[in-house]
């Protein structure tokens, strides 16, 4: 499978990219698709055996239900081989990115703090909704304005992120909160907090920096056929990254 | 007992003779004992019987449809399977693609236990789409429930859609159209009939048909339990087992394994290492092995001790009937054994041996050692000797009455703008979003356009510019009270709902559900709107690939509405130019096409919900009208002029325009409309006659729409312009979208989230 597409030459240096697949993943090709055919960057799947990120700039951990998601989400997923790289290469500096399944799967092996509670209403919901950017100077925002509102698509069962009071607040003055569930106009409402998440938080990325876990698919919206492609900055921004730009 | 001595018992009594009160007592009739008899030329043992029995049972056989479902048009130009050669139908699209899809009901299992029941139907039509090697890219339902006033009718409705939600989510497949309807004829029998669509490359379709004398058989996917045999009903005291046999049989669905199951399968479909594949399901083992073997005029020899079993001592009658999920049976090529268990293996899925392709016929079944059964395959199979029968059919009393009551004898209403409210706050006509929102639209990133905002799911071909546009529509309603018009009504709207999101409407699949065959007044119903589905889809040029018959939905001996489901295929050259339903733009000049032919009162929402009566003529249908207008809607799609397109059905023009207004989302466009009544305003505002649609243009290209329906010859009349924030209607009403909006989306969480 090569993923690898000339759709946009912006960049002289192609960035490479891996996509984790659990069994259970089903959002893998969606990010394979967006990182290759839409922003024009080499994105190969990584089997969860494989052992080595080599040569890799970037790694995104997909949605889904890693191995049915039957215990809690990513619990299990957590002690793939792989995820063992994946903490190395993070701790090496490298960009990792889990949307979803792969935001659970990053606080379970605890590259990222908080856990993922079951939705308020325990529902199922897959809906547009709006987030706001709050930091633009991460390698995944760059692209954005400050407070510039997103509108993106959610689809989750286990999407309400908690943290105890003293980390939380630790989290907020380390300025690690990088999206928030908001309205059409950018207000943080509690109306425009589809799943009980502490702080509308969408979105969080880790003490360095490197490693962001958001519950929103930024994937499902690069192609224009799809809806307002307001997602498709998320990853040109790392390729901006990647390159020194 | 020892153990020895339980085995040696357990071998004697399946091997001994059934009798003709088991035979009964596992639904098969006296005649058919004896049919059995002759084609062995001996008694059946128990195992044989329990073989005949469920693939002679009219879930498998369809042995009291099949001379019907004969006479509806299953063969055309762009059909590479004629319907009920493959697991699911099979369509060709052009550049080398083809589209599997079928539809199929899952209505008892979901009565009993409405989370797994569903689940396990959505399970189970994904399997028989992607065992044909084509990897699903949609799916749909179709639901039915009794009031829900009723709690017991809430239990069973939010149960199924979670049912659904959990599988279809975890398995990574869009749930993106389908309808929900609501009638106390549904009561305690809900319906939940579930539509796949898949799509493959010509040279990657694997079929069901074994072959090639001597090639291996594989069982793969989960092991084998004693869930879901049911139909089989041994007195305890002629088995050695006892109340172990009777454990409430629900079957449980694994929408991980599935997702394995797909993965390899379509890896295995890919290299060419199987000769064919078929799903487990209803009958299990006994039907998946029974039809290849039947399907490839060829034997099947299978070994049961090695078939992965979840509990120990299973009789060979229970292996063989069990309906344990996410399994399926292959033959393999010869010499790819290897590749076969490695893609398997690889995808944590057990793999197993259990028997190989005979060159005589026979299903030939061992245990233990000793051969268990032997039964030529062609005489269990449907279209080879299982039995066919022609009901009779009679005409119930009541229908000429109902059909003679005319609604224009009703006092007209005085309160137009209080009906409009009370229509879009009745569950059948209100907004669904408290269902789909459960559902993952968007996985695999090819959904075009989401449910709610067309009038068909538009989901782009995967590595293609092709766009399919799939609808479900069936008015159980109307099929009441005119089987032969209901059943047209059904496929024309389902044409038309793909031709307003720009599509052209290919073939269908469909979904039958209906009371007791053996009820002449049953069978009537079902004789009728399986005429009336032929002759739309041969006006239409929209062939049946396949689909589903589901008799004995009944509670307390009264049968649900007869509802024939109609799952319509259409197809879009380019993706890109779809159609919403939703006003776009203020300004935008809005037109009615088509022309209404009678009042449509007959059997509509607002005599329901207005007059609580269900009667009256059902409209008919112009099919010249129908095809002109659904090429002026392709035609307008493919140009870009249209932009949106609704079709006039429930609850009449009225509610048609209150939905292109308020279904956009945030920022709605209201409507200013002049079109004065030319008869009743209930018939003017809330009729349903078919062939009409309402259009939206921006004004610049009002006279290319025009010119366009000129030259298809449809009539079209301008009502009124987008804009501002009021749903006017001049002369009738001038209601706020906010107004609107409120019973549309309220109507379903309120009384579910109480």
């Amino acid at each position: 499978m090569n993923w690898k597409m000339t759709v946009e030459t912006t960049t002289e240096t192609i960035s490479r990219w891996g996509v984790v697949i659990f069994p259970g993943s089903n959002c893998d090709k969606d990010a394979l698709d967006a990182v290759g055919r839409i922003c024009g960057q080499e994105a190969r799947p990584i089997w969860h055996r494989e052992c080595s990120l080599d040569g890799l700039d970037a790694v995104i951990l997909p949605g889904g239900f890693s191995y049915g998601d039957y215990l809690r989400a990513g619990a299990i997923a957590r002690f793939a081989p792989v995820m063992e790289e994946i903490v190395a290469f993070a701790g090496r500096g490298g960009l990792v990115i889990g949307i979803c399944n792969g935001f659970q799967t990053l606080t379970e092996v605890g590259l990222l703090p908080g856990a993922l509670m079951r939705n308020v209403g325990l529902r199922f919901i897959c809906s547009e909704v709006y987030i706001r950017v709050e930091r633009t100077d991460t390698p995944f925002t760059r692209r954005f304005r400050p407070g510039q509102v997103m509108k993106i698509p959610i689809a989750h069962n286990e999407g309400n992120f908690f943290l105890p009071s003293g980390p939380l607040r630790e989290l907020e003055d380390n300025g690690q909160v990088v999206f928030r569930y908001c309205d059409q106009n950018g207000e943080v409402t509690p109306e425009s907090n589809p799943n009980g998440s502490l702080n509308n938080i969408a979105g969080i990325v880790n003490r360095g920096g490197n490693v962001l876990g958001m519950m929103p698919h930024p994937e499902r919206r690069c192609d224009p056929l799809l809806g307002r492609p307001d997602g498709v900055d998320l990853f040109r921004s790392m390729i901006d990254h990647l390159a020194g730009r | 007992m020892s153990a020895t001595q339980t085995e040696a018992a357990s071998v004697r009594n399946h091997l001994r003779s059934g009798t003709l009160a088991e035979a009964k007592a596992q639904g098969l009739t006296g005649e058919e004992f004896e049919r059995i008899k002759d084609i062995l030329g001996r008694d059946p043992n128990v195992t044989e019987l329990a073989v005949f029995a469920v693939m002679w049972s009219e879930h498998c056989s369809y042995k009291s449809s099949i001379l019907e479902l004969k006479t509806l048009p299953r063969s055309g130009g762009r059909l590479l399977a004629e319907a009920g050669e493959e697991n699911a139908g099979l369509v060709d699209i052009g550049d080398g693609w083809a589209v599997a899809f079928k539809i199929e009901s899952h209505n008892h299992p979901s009565a009993v236990e409405p989370f797994q029941g569903a689940a396990t139907g959505v399970g189970g039509i994904l399997r028989d789409i992607f065992t044909m090697g084509a990897r699903p890219l949609v799916v749909l339902d179709t639901l039915r429930f009794g009031a829900l006033d009723d709690p017991h009718n809430r239990y069973l409705f939010d149960g199924v859609v979670q049912g659904i939600a959990h599988y279809g989510n975890c398995f990574g497949v869009p749930t993106a159209a389908g309808e929900v309807m609501f009638d106390p004829s549904y009561s305690g029998n809900p319906l939940v009939n579930v539509m796949a669509v898949g799509v493959v490359r010509h040279d990657r379709v694997t079929r069901s048909r074994a072959g090639g004398v001597g090639n291996k058989v594989f069982y793969v996917g989960s092991r084998t339990g004693r869930d879901g045999i049911h139909g089989v009903t041994f007195a305890s005291e002629e088995l050695t087992g006892d109340d172990e046999a009777k454990r409430p049989s629900v079957q449980v669905g694994d929408p991980f394994a599935e997702k394995l199951l797909l993965e390899a399968t379509l890896e295995l479909a890919k290299s060419g290492a199987m000769v064919s594949i078929q799903d487990m399901g209803g009958a299990g083992l006994t039907c998946s092995s029974s039809e290849m073997a039947a399907a490839g005029k060829v034997g099947m020899e299978l070994d049961l001790d090695l078939v992965p079993l979840r509990e120990p001592d299973m009789e060979p009658w229970e292996i063989m009937l069990s309906e344990s999920q996410e399994r399926m049976l292959l033959v393999a090529q010869p010499n790819r054994e290897e590749e076969i268990r490695e893609v398997f293996e690889r995808w944590d899925l057990e793999v197993v041996e259990v028997g190989k392709v005979t060159g005589d016929g026979i299903l030939r079944l061992s245990h233990k050692g000793r051969v268990v059964g032997e039964i030529p395959a062609w005489y269990l199979a449907l279209g080879g000797g299982a039995p066919q029968y022609r009901r009779e059919s009679r005409r119930p009393a009541g229908l000429d009455e109902l059909a003679a009551f005319n609604p224009l004898d009703l006092p007209d209403t005085d309160d137009p703008a209080g009906v409009l409210l009370t229509l879009l706050a009745d569950p059948d006509i209100a907004s669904k979003l408290w269902v789909y929102r459960q559902y993952d639209q968007s996985v695999r990133t090819n959904t075009a356009l989401e449910p709610g905002r067309g009038d068909a799911a538009v989901i782009r071909v995967e590595g293609a510019t092709k766009g399919l546009a799939v609808t479900t529509d069936g008015n159980g309603r109307y099929v009441s009270l005119d089987p032969r018009q209901g059943a047209v009504q059904a496929v024309v709207e389902a044409a038309r709902n793909v031709a307003c999101v720009g599509a052209r409407p290919v073939a269908i699949t469909n979904c039958l559900n209906f009371g007791h065959p053996d009820k002449p007044e049953v069978f009537y119903f079902f004789r009728e709107a399986v005429a009336g589905m032929g002759e739309a889809c041969r006006a239409l040029g929209t062939p049946v690939t396949g689909g589903n018959v589901s008799f004995y939905n009944e509670t307390r001996g009264q049968a649900v509405f007869p509802t024939p489901v109609i799952g319509m295929l259409g197809l879009l050259e380019d993706v890109s130019r779809f159609v919403g339903s939703a006003f776009q733009r203020e300004g935008d000049a809005v037109y009615l096409l088509g022309r209404s032919g009678g009042d449509g009162l007959g059997g509509s929402c607002y005599l329901k919900t207005i007059h609580n009566r269900i009667a009256g003529p059902i409209a008919p249908v112009d099919y010249d009208l129908e095809r002109r207008l659904i090429d002026l809607l392709v035609e307008l799609a493919e140009t870009g002029t249209a932009g949106s397109a609704h079709d006039v059905s429930d609850g009449g023009l009225a509610v048609c325009l209150a939905e292109c207004c308020i279904t956009r989302g945030e920022n709605p466009v209201g409507v200013t409309v002049d079109l004065p009544p030319e008869s009743t305003l209930a018939a003017h505002l809330f009729g349903e006659a078919p062939g009409r649609v309402v259009v939206s243009v921006s004004p610049d290209r009002s006279g290319e729409l025009e010119e366009l329906a000129g030259k298809h010859n449809v009539p079209f009349r301008r009502i009124g312009t987008t804009g501002g924030d009021r749903f006017r209607w001049s002369g009738c009403f001038d209601i706020s979208l906010t107004e609107l909006a409120e019973p549309y989306y309220n109507a379903i969480p309120s009384r579910m989230e109480g």
